[in-house]
């Protein structure tokens, strides 16, 4: 079999089941006597619990028990964790309060977790539910993420509701730089809070075994193997070994199923305690309440420039909003996959990056596709924009004249950039957009009464985390490396186990495809295992495009320990040395002969070592039976994505309607292994990315009610919203992974947001804040429209 | 409580359900079709789509009691003797699906668009399925997927 896997258009192995609707969700899966679990939540932003009275809702039909903070208490469950320590720049650590799975005397969003009430049937559940009586006492909620420091603080022992006030970078230095600027860019920014919206809403199933005391999770995660770590080391719901999570088929995360939730620990703890299943599916309003959301980021940022357009420094602070909660991943969103992340693609030599992260009465917010990269790319993109239009330079050329141009490039801040070739795609996106004619379809637009505008996002992101050393540094709990086994069946067949979990992302696929043609085995002969903590090795799930960059790598490594153990084997077989075996497409060869062992032969002699009759042991001396081997790995450096995009915009100014009319995009991804699948995660992240400029916003009143609680409210992007994306590739290699891959599941959502907005405000000529409705484009041309008449 | 009798992928069906069950409930509660899916509660997702009568409708917006008597298609019964329906095919062939969840909803829906329109365009693909929400693909694969199988059904 010819090495042809790698790069090929090849269809998914998972489709069939989810087209003919044999997918496995949580949702789907019933147990013997389940019980059915409904959670009480706060209507409240804010609120001290008085008292919670379950007397009633206890002898309502079907109810088996009402659980609240004072079970959990009994049982000892601890609290949620933050997973990664932020220290702040006079020294001291972030401040988070705690976050007990119920709450005990206070409620700090509307949809905080307060009670479980499972009863016989969902229908009794939910009855049961409305007759449990909270009393609250309601206090002003804190809900606005640039006001949240100058509130009554939420917690008593976090002052000004600040958790850290962060800072990356050299203040004085970049103050210096500031002084010898022919020009100061100035931009205040808003970046929207979003709901990840995964179509699948979030599921729970617990399931505890009285007899070998084991107890079981089913649950819609990104991550099985860090949920059951999470809930039995620090909640402390039972201990890991004797706990199984399963995530079987996931219906899309793109972050919010990331990390175990209040409703997991619950679930698990209480299958436990009741000793019966419990199941929980969230219905799409407590999603939208109780879901981490992602972004939230409030910035003032200042570029430095000289008259020909070189960039000289870049100040940015920036307001994060966290929530009622810290999260698991939410002190490093805003941080450190932020503050590196605000140099773009450029050459700057000095900037600093301070943040705060604040606490609100809101839902938490934690990573939501790109985490902390859209909202520095959106940053950087939108103030290169207006920093080429004030000194009257091409937008392009001030790009490119800025650009890194050799590698690899240490930035000012953190990352040391391995490859790239960011003119490449640049003039490859010009070319593939037709700017050079945009001129005269503006002028066709006009003729029609339409504003048309251009706009660009040149953007990086790192992806692949992450590599232990550089982020336990920088005060992660854990490194983020990836584990994978190749477990040779003897008949030839191979199951290969990976940490990380496809919700969408085509790893049965892709990853199949790198053993096929690793190993020369077809890819139907492969399958692959993943989503179940029992099956294969402690693993750190997917996200951050993360998976192929360290999983798929850790899946070469250890292909490349059955290549090494299947040499000594077919040497002794084959009566040579093995180092005169070379392996290939396959089969074991010695060159310039016709001795050869197929890698299935190999197998299969593994699982028979003895000596029977005339046949002798195929294994040589102190080699062990079987043929399965492992690999954990740790990646060196992060990958480094970049690429081009442009956007072209139609507005009707009658209207306020903003019509994408083309979006092109070139990205640098290294190398692809199914360009099928990863143009499909581009079309993905577009989707998102455009979502959030146009038409997405999580908005809370000022009494801190979601008011976009559901599909009614919140603009979800439908199939008529887009244009067909132009799509091409540059590529060079990353040099970090075997692989030379880069990672491109988050690019479309990180890149497109300033591409849509340097649209917008070129086409109407005033700035405006993201979602570009139609209401505030038609104000924001009107308001543009009386000023020049006025002064007129 | 009421005994309802219908036809469920070409099998009679007789059950008793509660008068406030949703048809997308029943399916996937009482019949174990659990291609259905629920991924909103307020009609707008378009996951739960299945086939009434020989029309798209969203499931979670009937009550099985108004479906007595009726003929209903899910997502498990559009592939015939173990082939996959050409709708199928196609978004097989053009990765017109990820996570697979809002799959059988989108699929059910652009069958019925494709009954009714032989040879649409984009902009009437687009428009068709305007009342299915995918967060994964963009939309674009799924739209060159129902372009392909128009004129095939």
């Amino acid at each position: 079999m010819a090495s042809s896997m790698i790069g090929s258009k090849v269809e998914r192995k998972e489709d069939k089941k989810f087209l003919t609707g044999k997918g496995r969700y949580t949702a789907d899966i019933n147990l013997h006597n389940q019980s059915y679990a409904v959670f009480i939540r706060s209507p409240h932003a804010r609120a001290k619990i008085k008292s919670v009275d379950a007397s009633k809702a206890k002898k309502l039909p079907g109810v088996i028990d009402v659980l609240t903070a004072k079970e959990l208490q009994e049982d000892k469950i601890g609290g949620l964790i933050a997973g990664w320590k932020i220290m702040s720049q006079d020294g001291t650590e972030m401040k988070c309060p705690p976050h007990p799975a119920l709450a005990g005397d206070s409620v700090n969003y509307v949809g905080d977790h307060v009670a479980i009430v499972i009863a016989e049937t969902l229908q009794q559940a939910k009855d049961a539910a409305d007759a449990v009586q909270v009393d609250y006492k309601v206090l002003k909620a804190v809900v606005s993420t640039k006001d949240a420091m100058n509130s009554e603080s939420i917690y008593e022992s976090i002052p000004k509701n600040l958790c850290f006030d962060w800072l990356l970078g050299d203040k004085a230095k970049t103050e210096q730089a500031f002084s010898g600027a022919d020009k100061v860019v100035k931009l205040d920014i808003t970046n929207n809070r979003l709901v990840p919206n995964a179509m699948e809403p979030r599921a729970a199933i617990g399931d505890y075994n009285p007899s070998s005391e084991e107890l079981t999770l089913y649950t819609t995660s990104q991550n099985p193997h860090l949920s059951r770590l999470v809930i039995s080391a620090f909640n402390a719901v039972h201990p890991e070994h004797k706990f199984r999570v399963i995530a079987p088929d996931v219906g899309g995360g793109f972050g919010s199923k990331i990390y175990p939730y209040a409703e997991d620990v619950v679930v698990a703890w209480a299958a436990k305690r009741l000793q019966r299943p419990v199941k929980w599916v969230c219905e799409r309003t407590e999603s939208f309440l109780s879901d981490c959301h992602g972004r939230d980021h409030v910035t003032h940022c200042e570029l430095a420039v000289k008259k020909d357009g070189t960039i000289l420094g870049l100040k940015v602070d920036t307001i994060a909003n966290l929530g009622g909660y810290a999260s698991l991943f939410a002190t490093v969103t805003p941080t450190y996959l932020y503050g590196p992340l605000v140099l773009g693609l450029y050459n700057i030599p000095v900037a600093y990056c301070n943040v705060k992260g604040v606490f609100t009465n809101t839902a938490p917010v934690d990573a939501y596709r790109g985490a902390g990269r859209p909202e520095a790319t959106y940053m950087i993109e939108r103030l290169v924009d207006k920093a080429a239009k004030e000194i009257g330079m091409d937008r392009a050329e001030f790009r490119k004249r800025n650009f890194i141009k050799q590698f690899p490039h240490q930035q000012c801040l953190v990352h040391n950039i391995d490859s790239g070739d960011y003119i490449a795609h640049l003039n490859k996106a010009l070319d593939l957009a037709d700017y050079k004619n945009f001129e005269k379809r503006k002028a066709e637009s006009r003729s029609r009464g339409k504003l048309r505008g251009i706009g660009f996002s040149t953007y990086i992101e790192a992806c692949g985390i992450a590599p232990s050393a550089a982020v336990m540094s920088l005060g992660c709990g854990v490194g983020l490396w990836e584990s994978a086994e190749i477990r040779f069946n003897p008949t030839g067949n191979i199951s290969v186990f990976t940490g990380t979990h496809s919700h969408g992302q085509s790893h049965d696929t892709t990853f199949a495809q790198i053993v096929s043609d690793k190993l020369g085995v077809p890819i139907e002969n492969i399958e692959l295992i993943h989503g179940d903590t029992d099956k294969g090795p402690f693993g750190m799930g997917t996200y951050g495009s993360r998976s192929l960059a360290v999983g798929g790598t850790a899946i070469v490594k250890a292909c490349d320990k059955i290549v090494d153990k299947g040499k000594k084997v077919a040497a002794k077989m084959l009566e040579v040395s093995p180092n005169d075996i070379d392996f290939k497409n396959g089969e074991f060869i010695v060159p310039n002969s016709n001795k050869k062992k197929t890698i299935g032969e190999i197998a299969f002699a593994c699982y028979v070592p003895g000596t029977y009759g005339e046949v002798k042991s195929p294994l040589p001396e102190g080699v062990e039976p079987g043929l399965k081997e492992t690999a954990f790995y740790d990646p060196v450096n992060f990958s480094f994505p970049a690429g081009s995009h442009i956007c072209e915009v139609e507005i009707d100014p009658d209207t306020g309607e903003t019509k994408v009319v083309t979006y092109t995009c070139v990205d640098d991804f290294g190398n692809l292994i199914n360009p099928m699948i990863v143009e499909g995660q581009i079309h993905g992240g577009l989707a998102q990315g455009i979502g959030q400029a146009l038409y997405e916003n999580a908005y809370y009143d000022e009494t801190g009610q979601l008011v976009t609680a559901s599909y009614m409210d919140y603009c979800m992007p439908r199939a008529d919203n887009f244009p067909e994306f132009r799509i091409g590739y540059t590529c060079t290699p990353a040099t970090s992974n075997p692989l030379g891959v880069k990672g491109c599941g988050e690019a479309g959502a990180i890149a497109s947001p300033p591409a849509v907005m340097n649209a917008v405000v070129d086409a109407i000529g005033t700035e405006i804040s993201m979602p570009a409705t139609s209401e505030k484009v038609w104000r924001a041309v009107n308001e543009k429209s009386k000023t020049k008449s006025k002064a007129a | 409580m009421k005994t309802i009798n219908l036809k469920v992928n070409g099998k009679i069906i007789e059950k008793t359900v509660e008068d406030n069950t949703i048809l997308a409930s029943f399916l996937r509660d009482q019949l174990n079709l659990t291609g259905t899916h629920i991924g909103c509660d307020t009609s707008q997702c378009g996951a739960c789509v299945v086939h009434l009568d020989g029309k798209s409708v969203k499931s979670c917006s009937i009550l099985a009691a108004d479906a007595n008597g009726s003929e209903v298609v899910t997502i498990e019964g559009l592939s015939q003797n173990g082939k996959l329906h050409v709708v199928q095919e196609a978004f097989k062939k053009h990765h017109g699906l990820q996570c697979g969840y809002c799959t059988p909803g989108m699929v059910m829906s652009a069958v019925d668009l494709l009954k009714n329109n032989k040879n649409p365009s984009d902009e009437e693909i687009r428009k068709g399925l305007e009342g299915n929400i995918c967060r994964c693909t963009g939309y674009q694969n799924i739209v060159a997927a129902v372009k392909s199988a128009a004129g095939k059904l």
